[in-house]
C-alpha cells in the first residue's frame, strides 16, 4: 500500500532533511490508540480517537490557513481588472480562482474534524479566527503581484511542504494537492518580477520596490522566533508540525538569496551574508513589534479586508437561501426528506 | 508517417466574418470576461467564486484568440494586447449588455450570463462552419465552454426564480432590466431560436418574459461604436497599467 | 436553512482507474454539486468522471470495531497465492 506516504512533488526539490524526531510519550488524557497511531507514524484519519486538545489545535490551525487562502483573493484580485496583458490577466485569474480552491480543500479538511464551514467562517468574520497578517499590507503596484507570487507563495510552500506529511490524513491530503498548486503560483511570480526587472527603467524600479516592501514581511510570515513561539512545542509532539519557525524561516531565505540574483534584483537587508561555517545565509533582526501591530488587528486593511469578505457572504444571502428553498420544492415533489 | 501536411491557410482569408463583427463577438467575450473577473471574492459562495473564474477564463480565451486573429487579419502588425489596451472606447464593438455594471447583484450577474451565453452559444455553433480556419476552430472550443455557461446561468435562474419570493422577485427585476440589450447580441439567422430557447427557460423558472422595448435606440449601438460611459469607466480600470508604460512588455 | 449540505466528491482519474475520494464540497443540490465539483477538483484536468454522495449517507465501519472488522481476514492466509508450496520451474503458475 502507497496510500499512507503522502510525498510533496516539493519535497526532493526543497531538500529537507529529516524531520526533528520528539519522542512520543502519552500524556494523561490521550488515547492509547492515538499513541500508537503517532508512535508508528501512521496517519490519524477523521473517525479516530484523538485528544480534544489535538482536534483544536488542528481545527485552529486548519482554519486559519483556509482563512489565509480566501482573504489572499483580495490583495491581488484587485489586479485581475488592471493586469497589463491578457497572458497575465488570464494567469492572475486562474491563480486567484486556486486560492479559493485551496480555501475549499482546507475547510473540506476541518469538517471532518466537526467543525463545519458556516461556524469557521462566522468566526472569521467577527474576528474570533485569524488569517495571516501579510494580506493585511496593500498591494501599490502592479509588481507587487509578482513580489506576492515569488516572496508570499515561496515562504508558504516552505510552510506548507511539511504538512504534507502532517499526522492528520485530511489535511495532509489537502496540502499535497495545494502544494502541487503552489508551484505554478512562486513561478508565475518570479515571471513578472523577471520581466520587470529586464524591462524599462520604470518598471526595473517598480520590481525593486515591490522586494523592498514585502521581503521583511514574508520573513515574519514563519511566526515569532522560536523561544516565543506558544504552540511549537506540543505541535511538533502530535506531528502536526515538523520544523521550527526559524528553521523553515533560514531555508526560506537560502532558498531565495540566490534566486534575487538570478532576478538581479537587491534584497533589503545590509546585514545578509553568506556564512560558510554553517553553510547558511545570515540575516538581520526581524522587528517583530510590527507583526505584533499587524497580528492585533491594528491598520485599516485589517477591517477592510474583513468588511469585503463579510459584505460579499451577506450579500450572497439571499441566493443561498434561494437555493436551499428550492432544492426543498424538488425534494418534496421526489417524497424525500430534505437532506 | 508520409502523410502530406494540411495546406496553411492562407493568412488574409476574408472569407470569413467581417473584421468589425469578428472584433464585436471578441470585445463581448472580452468585457464579459473583465465582468465576470470582477466576482472573484465576490460570490455567495466559495463554490461560485471557482465557477465563475472558470467561465471568466473561457471568455478570456476567446476573447485573445479572436483578437489575435483580427490582428493577423488587418495586417497592420497588431497583437491582442494592442487592441485590448490601445483601443479607445469608440474602436470597441461590444454589445451594451455586456460593459454596463451590475452592482454586484447576482441577480444580474445570471440573467446577463444567460442572455449572454445562450446567444453566443448559438452564433458559435454557426461559426464553425466558417470558411475562416481559425474562426471555426475558436467556434467548435468555444461551442463546448459557453453551452457549460448556458447550463450554469439556466441552473440559477431556475433556482432563484423558484426559489424565495425575495429571489424571485429580485431575478425578474434583473430580467426586466437585461432584457432590452438582447436584441443587440443577436443575429438575424439566429433571433428567433435564441429567443424561443429563452422563452422556456424563463417560464420554466416561473418568470415572466419582459416585453421589447417600444423604443430600442438606447438599448444597442456598441456593434457600431456608441457606448455608455460606463464602457470608458471599464476601460480606463483594464487599461491602466499598460497605457502607464508604452512600449513595455509584461 | 442557508447552510447547504455537504456532499463528498469521488473523482475517476482516468479510464481504467475507480473513482476515488478526493474530498468535499456544500452545493444546495446534486446537479450543483457536480459542478461545483468539476470547476474545484478537476481544474487541472484530474478526472474523466465524478461521483458526488450526500456526506450524510455514507455508512462507515467504526475505528472502534477495527479488530472485529478486520482482524477475521487477517489469519486467513490461504486466501493469498504466496501460501502454497509450488516446485521450482513450473511455468504460468
Amino acid at each position: 500500500m502507497t496510500g499512507h506516504r503522502y510525498q510533496c512533488a516539493f519535497v526532493s526539490q526543497v531538500g529537507y532533511a529529516r524531520p526533528m524526531v520528539t519522542p512520543i510519550t502519552p500524556v494523561s488524557d490521550e488515547p492509547a490508540s492515538f499513541t500508537a497511531l503517532l508512535a508508528a507514524e501512521e496517519r490519524v484519519e477523521p473517525r479516530d480517537e484523538m485528544p480534544e486538545g489535538y482536534r483544536r489545535t488542528l481545527v485552529r490551525q486548519i482554519a486559519q490557513h483556509a482563512h489565509s487562502e480566501i482573504i489572499g483573493m483580495q490583495p491581488e484580485g484587485e489586479w485581475i481588472s488592471r493586469a497589463p496583458s491578457l497572458r497575465r490577466k488570464a494567469i492572475l485569474l486562474a491563480k486567484v480562482q486556486d486560492e479559493a480552491g485551496h480555501g475549499l480543500y482546507l475547510y473540506s479538511a476541518a469538517e471532518t474534524l466537526g467543525a463545519s464551514r458556516e461556524e469557521l467562517l462566522d468566526a472569521l468574520h467577527t474576528g474570533r479566527q485569524k488569517y495571516s497578517s501579510i494580506f493585511n499590507y496593500p498591494t501599490r503596484t502592479w509588481a507587487d503581484v509578482g513580489a506576492i507570487g515569488w516572496l508570499v507563495d515561496g515562504a508558504a510552500i516552505v510552510n506548507q511542504v511539511p504538512l504534507c506529511r502532517c499526522s492528520y490524513g485530511p489535511y495532509a491530503r489537502a496540502m499535497v494537492r495545494i502544494c502541487k498548486e503552489e508551484s505554478f503560483h512562486q513561478r508565475q511570480g518570479f515571471e513578472i518580477l523577471h520581466t520587470l526587472a529586464h524591462g524599462t527603467p520604470a518598471q526595473h524600479r517598480m520590481a525593486q520596490d515591490a522586494v523592498d516592501r514585502w521581503w521583511w514581511p514574508s520573513l515574519m510570515m514563519f511566526g515569532p522566533p522560536d523561544d516565543a513561539s506558544e504552540h511549537s512545542q506540543q505541535s511538533m509532539r502530535w506531528g502536526i508540525k515538523r520544523f521550527s519557525n526559524d528553521e523553515l524561516r533560514q531555508r526560506f531565505v537560502d532558498m531565495t538569496v540566490p534566486q534575487a540574483e538570478a532576478l538581479g534584483l537587491t534584497l533589503p537587508d545590509p546585514d545578509l551574508r553568506w556564512n560558510p561555517e554553517r553553510g547558511s545565509y545570515d540575516f538581520g533582526e526581524i522587528d517583530f513589534s510590527e507583526l505584533y501591530a499587524v497580528i492585533r488587528g491594528d491598520g485599516p486593511l485589517n477591517r477592510q479586508r474583513i468588511a469585503h469578505r463579510v459584505g460579499a457572504h451577506e450579500r450572497g444571502a439571499w441566493v443561498r437561501e434561494a437555493a436551499s428553498a428550492y432544492e426543498a420544492k424538488r425534494a418534496d415533489v421526489r417524497g424525500e426528506v430534505p437532506a | 508517417m508520409s502523410t502530406p501536411p494540411a495546406p496553411s491557410p492562407p493568412a488574409t482569408d476574408r472569407s470569413g466574418p467581417a473584421l468589425d463583427d469578428l472584433l464585436g463577438i471578441a470585445d463581448d467575450a472580452l468585457l464579459a470576461a473583465q465582468w465576470l473577473g470582477g466576482w472573484i471574492a465576490e460570490a455567495p459562495v466559495l463554490e461560485e467564486d471557482v465557477a465563475l473564474a472558470n467561465i471568466a477564463l473561457d471568455q478570456l480565451g476567446v476573447a485573445r484568440a479572436l483578437l489575435a486573429h483580427v490582428g493577423e487579419l488587418e495586417g497592420a502588425g497588431r497583437g491582442e494586447d494592442d487592441l485590448a489596451y490601445w483601443r479607445g472606447p469608440e474602436e470597441f464593438r461590444n454589445a451594451l449588455l455586456v460593459e454596463r455594471p451590475d452592482k454586484r447583484d447576482f441577480a444580474v450577474g445570471v440573467v446577463r450570463l444567460l442572455l449572454l451565453s445562450t446567444a453566443q452559444l448559438h452564433r458559435y455553433a454557426a461559426l464553425r462552419s466558417s470558411p475562416d480556419p481559425v474562426v471555426a476552430a475558436v467556434a467548435t472550443r468555444a461551442v463546448t465552454e459557453v453551452s457549460y455557461h448556458r447550463d450554469h446561468a439556466r441552473g440559477w435562474l431556475l433556482r432563484l426564480g423558484d426559489g424565495t419570493p425575495e429571489s424571485h422577485d429580485r431575478v425578474q427585476a434583473a430580467l426586466d432590466a437585461e432584457w432590452p440589450y438582447l436584441a443587440e447580441v443577436l443575429e438575424p439567422t439566429t433571433d428567433e431560436e435564441v429567443r424561443a430557447v429563452l422563452t422556456r427557460d424563463i417560464a420554466d423558472a416561473t418568470l415572466r418574459v419582459p416585453a421589447d422595448p417600444p423604443n430600442p435606440t438606447p438599448y444597442a449601438g456598441g456593434r457600431a461604436g456608441r457606448h455608455t460611459p460606463h464602457l470608458t469607466a471599464v476601460l480606463e480600470e483594464l487599461q491602466q497599467v499598460a497605457r502607464a508604460h508604452p512600449g513595455a512588455s509584461w | 436553512m442557508s447552510d447547504w449540505p455537504l456532499w463528498e466528491v469521488f473523482v475517476r482519474p482516468r479510464r481504467g482507474l475507480a473513482h476515488q475520494h478526493v474530498g468535499s464540497l456544500h452545493a444546495p443540490d446534486g446537479a450543483l454539486a457536480l459542478r461545483n465539483a468539476r470547476d474545484l477538483y478537476t481544474r487541472r484536468g484530474e478526472g474523466v468522471s465524478i461521483w458526488v454522495v450526500p456526506a450524510d449517507r455514507v455508512v462507515a465501519s467504526s475505528p472502534e470495531e477495527k479488530d472485529a472488522f478486520f482482524d477475521p481476514a487477517a489469519d486467513k492466509p490461504y486466501r493469498h497465492p504466496t501460501f502454497y508450496d509450488v516446485p521450482e520451474g513450473v511455468p504460468h503458475l
